[in-house]
């Protein structure tokens, strides 16, 4: 949380809340409770002015409604994005309709159930590598050893880039998605940065065609045409920075909980068939992406006065607590067998990858204890979570046995 | 029993075809589809329940025998 530029702590989150506060980042789920019982869409006049819906109903209705609002910008920062709908900045993720349906089925194919499968035995040989190096430490921290690395090495290999560059896409991350307050220029910059760098690849890509994610964008067409340069890199830059944060952030979400919840651990490794549900009982419960929209003119919505180009956040582990959609919606129960959660989100937006971050998902956790079935916090005041509209433990440090 | 996957509503998150592969398959894209036209073999009445619970968009479509 270095680069927070905090201007003034929240006092109220009904009338001035702020996403990227401290107070949000360290445990948001009080804060959504309560406006969901007094304040279902509150606002903010941060970022130009924000709204944020809480309960499932408000989430879902929003996620929706792509008349009143557009995806052209899905990450709320002081900046209004470049790039107009229908295409919007990262294609198809900022598109809405009809551009969207085919810029997203374009993508589909290569995160079908079919495609995922065949990266499983990859992705199982990365967590026992990580695994591996951890030696026979009794601390480890499972976010910095193990689950950033997982979707980081995943989605380079799909996409041809180097998978050293870890570091590299994970700066580009934190830029894209934790640097939304900082002042415009200095988010500018960081925005070419990262242009420069996929520039690289795509040249080398070009020169040097092969069976990856680029060398297919950068040959598709959409009606006939070939894409513009601004939707290849628009893609490029979605399935580099949606893929490795929010994978990254279950998986240490879901070890978090584990490590303090002995019960839930000791069953899922006595009963690993278990597995499906609890999988997606931790993906409820501490889903990790926030979304947002922008309201496309000015509208009365739900008794709320939106203005054009206000963001709205689609919070959606909110309504994943909201106790009017789910039984004991704030426990987690491990085995729940109905569960009809928004983690991946709602409507014609769900995510892209949600296949490929479910195998990631489950192949980390299985080997995780496989290797380490007894765990523990080191220090619970230890663990960090990211701020933003993406949330995950950053630092996580465990005892292992 | 029968089910049926509503195609204006299904976005292509998965879990019937994870929760019951007897009853219904993906395709190329991620969307799903009933098989055998939707009929449930007998014991796959407990698949077919966990399909449609856990649609987020509300796509699975349970038919019980009258």
């Amino acid at each position: 949380m270095t680069d927070v530029t905090d201007e003034s702590t929240v006092t109220d989150w009904a009338t001035d809340f702020d996403h990227a506060d401290p107070a949000w980042a360290a445990d948001p789920y009080p804060i959504w409770e309560d406006l969901r019982e007094r304040c279902p869409v509150a606002h903010s006049d941060r970022y130009g002015g924000v709204w944020l819906p809480t309960t499932h109903e408000a989430v879902s209705a929003v996620a929706y409604d792509t008349d009143t609002f557009t995806s052209r910008s899905v990450v709320v920062s002081n900046n209004r994005p470049m790039i107009p709908a229908p295409q919007g900045i990262a294609p198809p993720i900022s598109s809405d309709p009809p551009f969207h349906h085919g810029a997203r089925r374009l993508l589909l194919p290569a995160f079908s159930p079919k495609a995922v499968a065949a990266l499983e035995a990859r992705t199982r040989d990365y967590c026992r590598e990580l695994l591996e190096a951890m030696g026979d430490r009794t601390e480890v921290d499972a976010a910095v050893e193990y689950a950033q690395h997982i979707p980081v090495r995943v989605i380079a290999h799909m996409l041809g880039f180097p998978e050293e560059d870890g570091d590299v896409f994970r700066g580009f991350v934190k830029d894209v998605l934790e640097g939304v307050d900082l002042p415009p220029e200095e988010r500018f910059e960081n925005f070419q940065r990262l242009d420069a760098y996929l520039q690289v690849q795509i040249s080398d890509h070009l020169a040097n065609p092969r069976d990856d994610l680029t060398t297919f964008l950068l040959g598709a067409e959409m009606e006939g045409q070939p894409l513009s340069p601004e939707h290849v890199r628009g893609s490029i830059v979605l399935l580099l920075i949606a893929g490795i944060d929010t994978t990254w952030s279950a998986i240490g979400a879901s070890l978090w909980h584990l490590a303090r919840t002995p019960a839930d651990r000791e069953r899922l490794v006595a009963e690993p068939e278990l597995m499906t549900f609890a999988m997606e009982e931790l993906l409820r419960a501490f889903a990790p992406v926030t979304m947002a929209r922008l309201v496309k003119d000015d509208v009365e919505w739900q008794g709320c006065p939106m203005k054009q180009d206000e963001w709205v956040l689609l919070p959606f582990p909110s309504a994943n607590r909201d106790p009017e959609a789910f039984e004991r919606a704030d426990e987690v129960v491990i085995d729940r067998k109905e569960n009809r959660h928004a983690a991946f989100g709602l409507g014609i937006h769900r995510c892209v990858g949600s296949n490929l971050a479910r195998m990631e998902l489950r192949v980390a956790l299985e080997e995780w204890l496989a290797r380490h079935p007894v765990f523990e916090l080191a220090d619970p005041d230890a663990v960090t979570w990211s701020h933003g509209q993406v949330r995950g433990p950053r630092t996580l440090p465990l005892r292992v046995a | 029993m029968r089910v049926r996957v509503d195609q204006e509503k299904c976005q292509g998150h998965g879990r019937c075809y994870a929760l019951a592969p007897d009853l219904f398959e993906s395709d190329d894209y991620g969307n799903a589809h009933e098989l055998h036209d939707g009929v449930v073999p007998p014991g796959r009445e407990e698949q077919a329940r966990l399909a449609a619970a856990n649609c987020p968009e509300l796509a699975v479509i349970l038919e019980e025998d009258a």
